[in-house]
């Protein structure tokens, strides 16, 4: 090929890579703008304090707020115990076993998340007794997050270093207290990155958990009541309820407000992490 | 063993936990298994998917008008995240110079943490209306796939980024000393990567738009029939789930715990195909 036909070859493909980006950006940026436009009139300080009126249409999302809340609390009180647990054998493990658990995991956190969805409803719904529940819907997430959860925990505990630990046992100090003292402690920006992780995982969730917490838009009084989070709130409003566009599209922003808040910090203790460790 | 309880206690309870971790997706599988077999045992695998009429109240679950609404949506978003993805990949992972890559990749994060609903609702809102103007009715095969291509094009951009960046920096700049141009310098040193990160990305990208239901389910227009062309409803197999799920009982709840069966066995194979075809490579992109 001559020299000309290279460099024009070269100009093609500098302009299709840049003609590609520009179609990302632009569907992105179409996407927030029409986002703010629809959310625009509902937006207002009180659309997080007062409890949903006539289906969503008016009113807020105080009690969807404390849904998700408790959902969340629920879905951590097992993940934190569980995830952690896992994540301290397998980081301390090189035996064959962690790769079963591995793929074992890595398989789990790709599966569709209705059919988890599916396997909540009649393990904790039926079998457990638990119904469309607050607890139903926050174990079925836990299931859903735990592989994510894992997989960056584990990576944070595998960043602190084998000497230090090495010292730890030759000064005689118990495994216990090396975990507590030193590896937690060392290893607490990245753990902190894999909390925001699963946070943003579990609040982004929607079909896990239709037929397990159910939709109600009531304020719950128990882990016993069902519950919407905003993710379903914003789903029922788009399908269910005629003219329910603007406080979907304002639930929206809210959530997104929220997600990118738990991200910057995440990401925050993460670029800390790579920091000291570099 | 240990002479320290405490420590004796740690090591039960963290190989408890992994124990159990590792076994939920055993659990899953045999769950959903269970659900789905009085389906298949009334109607048999050919009940299933010989046929493409569903109406479950009559004992008809054809499910293939679902699957092909599946293949069809799953397939028109890859044909557009993939090529898309990758061109962005290229751009924040090769061409650009690194503060602008810098800041497209921090876009591209951004977009890819979209939440599906809402991407869903964007495309209720947005695409929807101007797909009913072009050719009505708007919820289509085609709307679905805008809406899925919307979700995975960051996916795939983010995975081919990394592994672009991956390559050696010595091997580029011999490459540039060799007198090669950018692009001359990837097909050079970058094309294995390259095939790589797509693969991976490709995939994931599958997954991810097999498995999404609420979003396609707002747009897709929901209609059980194999589509004419792109610009008719469609129903996938997920969508189909989450819209009768609340109400089935018996023998149509058995059907549906089929459909889930089929979504999970085909990104089950996926996945594992994916990891036996490229080894991990410990950046941890797949699981964000």
């Amino acid at each position: 090929m001559s020299d000309q036909a290279w460099r024009w070859r070269d100009r093609c493909l500098s302009g299709a890579v840049l003609i590609g980006t520009c179609v990302l950006l632009g569907a992105f940026l179409w996407l927030v703008v029409d986002l703010l436009i629809t959310a625009w009139p509902r937006l207002t300080w009180s659309f997080l304090a007062e409890i949903p009126r006539r289906s969503g249409r008016s009113g807020g999302i105080s009690s969807i707020l404390v849904s998700t809340a408790l959902i969340l609390l629920v879905c951590w009180s097992v993940v934190l115990p569980l995830g952690l647990g896992a994540a301290v054998a397998l980081s301390s493990s090189q035996h064959r076993w962690t790769q079963w658990v591995r793929t074992s995991l890595d398989v789990l956190s790709g599966i569709p998340s209705i059919v988890l969805g599916m396997f909540g409803m009649l393990v904790f719904g039926d079998l457990m007794g638990l119904g469309f529940s607050i607890a139903s819907g926050g174990l079925t997430l836990a299931c859903m997050i735990l592989p994510l959860v894992i997989r960056v925990a584990d990576a944070a505990l595998r960043t602190v270093p084998k000497g230090l630990i090495a010292n730890a046992s030759a000064l005689g100090l118990s495994r216990t207290t090396t975990l507590l003292h030193l590896i937690l402690p060392a290893a607490m920006p990245g753990l902190a990155a894999a909390f925001a992780l699963g946070t943003a995982r579990a609040l982004a969730e929607t079909a896990a958990l239709v037929f397990t917490a159910g939709a109600s838009d009531r304020m719950p009084s128990s882990l016993a009541d069902p519950g919407r989070t905003l993710s379903v709130h914003i789903y029922e409003l788009a399908m269910n309820v005629a003219g329910g566009d603007a406080s979907a599209a304002a639930s929206a922003i809210v959530l997104l407000i929220l997600l990118i808040l738990i991200q910057a910090g995440g990401s925050a203790l993460l670029g800390r992490i790579s920091g000291t460790a570099g | 063993m240990s002479r320290r309880p405490a420590d004796a206690f740690l090591r039960v309870a963290s190989i408890t936990s992994v124990a159990l971790a590792g076994l939920i997706l055993v659990a899953v599988v045999g769950v959903i298994v269970a659900g789905a077999l009085p389906g298949l045992r009334t109607f048999g695998p050919w009940g299933f998917l010989g046929s493409a009429i569903w109406h479950p109240s009559s004992g008809q679950v054809g499910a293939l008008a679902m699957v092909v609404g599946t293949i069809g949506v799953t397939g028109l978003a890859l044909l557009i995240a993939v090529p898309l993805g990758g061109l962005t990949g290229l751009a924040s992972g090769w061409l650009l110079p690194r503060g602008l890559a810098g800041l497209l990749r921090l876009v591209v994060m951004l977009a890819s943490g979209l939440p599906s609903i809402v991407v869903g609702l964007w495309g209720l809102t947005a695409v929807v209306p101007i797909l009913a103007q072009w050719h009505p009715p708007g919820a289509s095969l085609l709307a679905a796939g805008l809406v899925l291509a919307m979700m995975t094009v960051p996916t795939v951009a983010l995975i081919v980024d990394s592994a672009l960046r991956t390559i050696d920096q010595q091997q580029r700049q011999a490459t540039a000393a060799l007198g090669l141009s950018s692009w001359g310098a990837l097909a050079a040193v970058g094309l294995p990567t390259l095939r790589g990160g797509l693969l991976t990305g490709g995939v994931l990208a599958t997954t991810r738009a097999l498995g999404e239901t609420m979003a396609v389910l707002l747009v897709a227009g929901n209609v059980v029939q194999v589509p004419g062309s792109i610009f008719d409803p469609v129903r996938t197999l997920t969508a189909g789930i989450a819209l009768e799920m609340a109400y089935a009982t018996g023998d149509h709840r058995a059907a549906l715990f089929v459909l889930g069966l089929i979504a999970l066995m085909v990104v089950m194979a996926l996945l594992l195909t994916l990891r036996w075809l490229v080894r991990d490579d410990g950046t941890g992109a797949g699981y964000v």
